[in-house]
């Protein structure tokens, strides 16, 4: 009787193990899997032209170019405009209102629009921005990713500050340091490295979206830089030229998406091994 | 730390105590001191109201979400009212719209996702905290995260060329054949092998949402105290036991929080699930079978809405997306929250 519960439990655990053991291989087998598809078709239809030539009507020759340059402006703009509002927001959470009740509530809506769908965000810029200027531009695109940047440096600001410990912030304030001051030139310095890591990741996020900006920046077969108008950016164009039936727009769509997936790993690599090197 | 003089930061302040120390009784230092302190406190605020203003425009942004989607969303309403949701229709040439086609795709296929991306979540999890040699858990670890990582466009584009073909040749087909003759299952699992369908798009997306359960269930594992492992080991519990009995009922809220929060991505995935779902506006029995869902539908259909009606029905579409993962993911971070607050415990 003994013998076959003792049986049966290790059998269960042995179960268990396998189990185990299967997800993670099965979590390892889809990135293998993904990995391989993107450097298989993606490597292949690299070229210098990428990089010098705009994108081509179908059957002829091209590159991606106006896409590599709308994305990398919208996504500077959206920087430089989301990240002076999330640093001061986490700031503000971490080292002015830790308990008190407006943060609490700037702490749940924030970790929701960190969630929130991005096509979401995408009609929202939609609604605010495009429609009263009535036509779709690049400045709409750069919003949309900004309100995406945002909750993202917001987030790391406030993890980074909390570890800071409150000992700096007595010593510097002992000295007769301002508040402002002793936030300036002692705890932002002390979480430096962690607020870089939260705007890298801030930027491998928005450089793949999609979604928001499909009806924001729309895109443009022109090449073009004026923030003013449409503009074409890589993800969106990577997914018109894929649900294209062209073959040659296939090819570009796999060298972008390499080329897309390669930014993004790299920026988050980057970033985790910034977090790494801090604590 | 010691800085030089030259170099410290703090040295204005610093300049103005020293004076004071020094020079107690001269009026000038006094006047310095007072200059120093008046000015340090202006900056002090205005530095303190550009934070609250930041935080505030956070909150402005949220409001603005919602009042825009309101907003952009009351035709459609004034038009069809809350008939919007349980009616199946979509024809735009008509301008009839009823988003029950859109709600029942974007539920079923994160349905499907969950059923998949739990248990292989949180399996992965267990294996990283518990089964997995030591030097190979840092590069697993972040093997998964990388799924995280990879953009909502590449797995569209990736499911529709390369994941969208093997799955019907290799799985779809087989699987139809087989099942033809089971009552419930062949309905379930009927009709033509597409390779792109709901049940596609549903199992991509468990991929994507994989690491996001498995690094919460990771992390709250860690905080179950080894003292409880140790006691249940030294009863004489197998691993299984331990983790089962043990373990999960520990932290089951945070886990429970970590899928809620995995499902509110889920519910909102566009990309990957407008590659691969079919772009079908009808309920098919079939999980085989393409269909749509409220953000595939958005991305495919916003740029080229014609008439207001279609525009403001699409809107009344993502706002009902929004608001249910406004409540998924509210309640994920309640769960998260009361795990985080027992932690000190």
């Amino acid at each position: 009787m003994n013998q076959t519960l003792y049986l049966r439990r290790r059998i269960t655990n042995y179960l268990f193990i396998a189990f185990s053991l299967g997800t993670a291989l099965f979590g390892l087998v889809w990135l293998g899997f993904i990995l391989f598809a993107l450097l298989k078709d993606g490597i292949s239809s690299l070229s210098p032209d990428l990089f010098t030539m705009p994108t081509p009507p179908p059957g002829s020759k091209g590159g991606l170019s106006n896409a590599i340059i709308g994305s990398v402006m919208m996504s500077v703009a959206a920087v430089v405009v989301g990240t002076p509002i999330g640093l001061f927001a986490g700031t503000y959470l971490a080292e002015y209102a830790r308990h008190g009740r407006l943060a609490f509530v700037v702490r749940f809506v924030n970790d929701i629009l960190l969630s929130a769908p991005s096509i979401i965000i995408g009609l929202f810029i939609y609604e605010i921005v495009v429609v009263p200027m009535g036509h779709f531009s690049g400045w709409a695109g750069a919003a949309a990713l900004a309100v995406i940047v945002v909750p993202v440096v917001v987030r790391t600001t406030e993890n980074m500050l909390l570890l800071v410990p409150n000992g700096l912030r007595e010593a510097a304030s002992a000295l007769g340091a301002p508040k402002s001051f002793v936030i300036k030139s002692v705890t932002w310095k002390a979480a430096q490295a962690g607020i870089m890591t939260g705007v890298l990741l801030a930027v491998a996020r928005i450089s793949g979206e999609t979604a928001p900006l499909l009806f924001t920046a729309l895109g443009n077969t022109q090449p073009s830089t004026n923030m003013n108008a449409p503009i074409a950016s890589l993800p969106v164009v990577i997914a018109q030229y894929a649900l294209s039936p062209y073959e040659d727009w296939h090819t570009l769509a796999w060298a972008g998406a390499l080329l897309v997936t390669a930014t993004v790993l790299t920026l988050s690599i980057l970033a985790r091994v910034l977090e790494k090197k801090r604590t | 730390m010691f800085v030089a003089w030259d170099q410290c930061e703090l040295r204005p302040f610093l300049r103005g105590i020293l004076l004071t120390d020094i020079s107690l009784n001269e009026p000038s230092a006094l006047t310095a001191r007072a200059e120093t302190a008046r000015r340090g406190s202006a900056g002090d605020t205005r530095f303190r109201y550009i934070a609250l203003a930041a935080a505030i425009a956070v909150l402005v942004i949220f409001a603005g979400v919602i009042a825009s989607l309101i907003v952009g969303a009351w035709p459609s309403f004034k038009e069809f009212g809350f008939s919007f949701i349980w009616t199946e229709v979509w024809k735009p040439t008509k301008d009839k719209f009823g988003a029950l086609g859109l709600i029942y795709g974007t539920l079923v296929t994160s349905i499907i996702a969950m059923v998949i991306a739990v248990p292989v979540g949180i399996g992965i999890a267990i294996f990283l905290t518990d089964l997995c040699p030591r030097p190979l858990r840092r590069p697993i670890g972040i093997a998964v995260e990388l799924l995280a990582g990879i953009p909502s466009i590449i797995y569209g584009i990736w499911g529709l060329f390369v994941f969208a073909p093997w799955f019907q040749e290799h799985v779809e087909g087989p699987v139809i054949d087989s099942l033809a003759n089971v009552p419930v299952l062949s309905t379930l699992f009927g009709g033509a092998p597409f390779g792109i369908g709901v049940f596609t798009a549903g199992l991509i997306v468990s991929i994507m949402i994989l690491p996001f359960i498995s690094a919460i269930t990771r992390d709250v594992l860690e905080t179950v105290p080894s003292v409880l492992k140790e006691a249940s080991y030294g009863l004489g519990s197998t691993s299984w036991e331990v983790m089962w009995r043990v373990c999960l009922p520990f932290c089951s809220t945070g886990v429970v929080g970590g899928c809620m929060l995995a499902l509110g991505r889920a519910l909102g995935e566009t990309m990957a699930v407008t590659f691969v779902i079919g772009n079908a506006h009808k309920i098919s029995p079939s999980l085989f079978d393409p269909g749509t869902s409220i953000s595939a539908t958005i991305a495919n259909e916003f740029s080229e809405a014609t008439t207001p009606l279609y525009t403001a029905s699409l809107i009344e579409a993502g706002l009902l997306l929004f608001v249910i993962t406004f409540i998924v993911l509210a309640c994920a971070q309640m769960m998260l929250r009361r795990m985080e607050a027992g932690k000190g415990k």
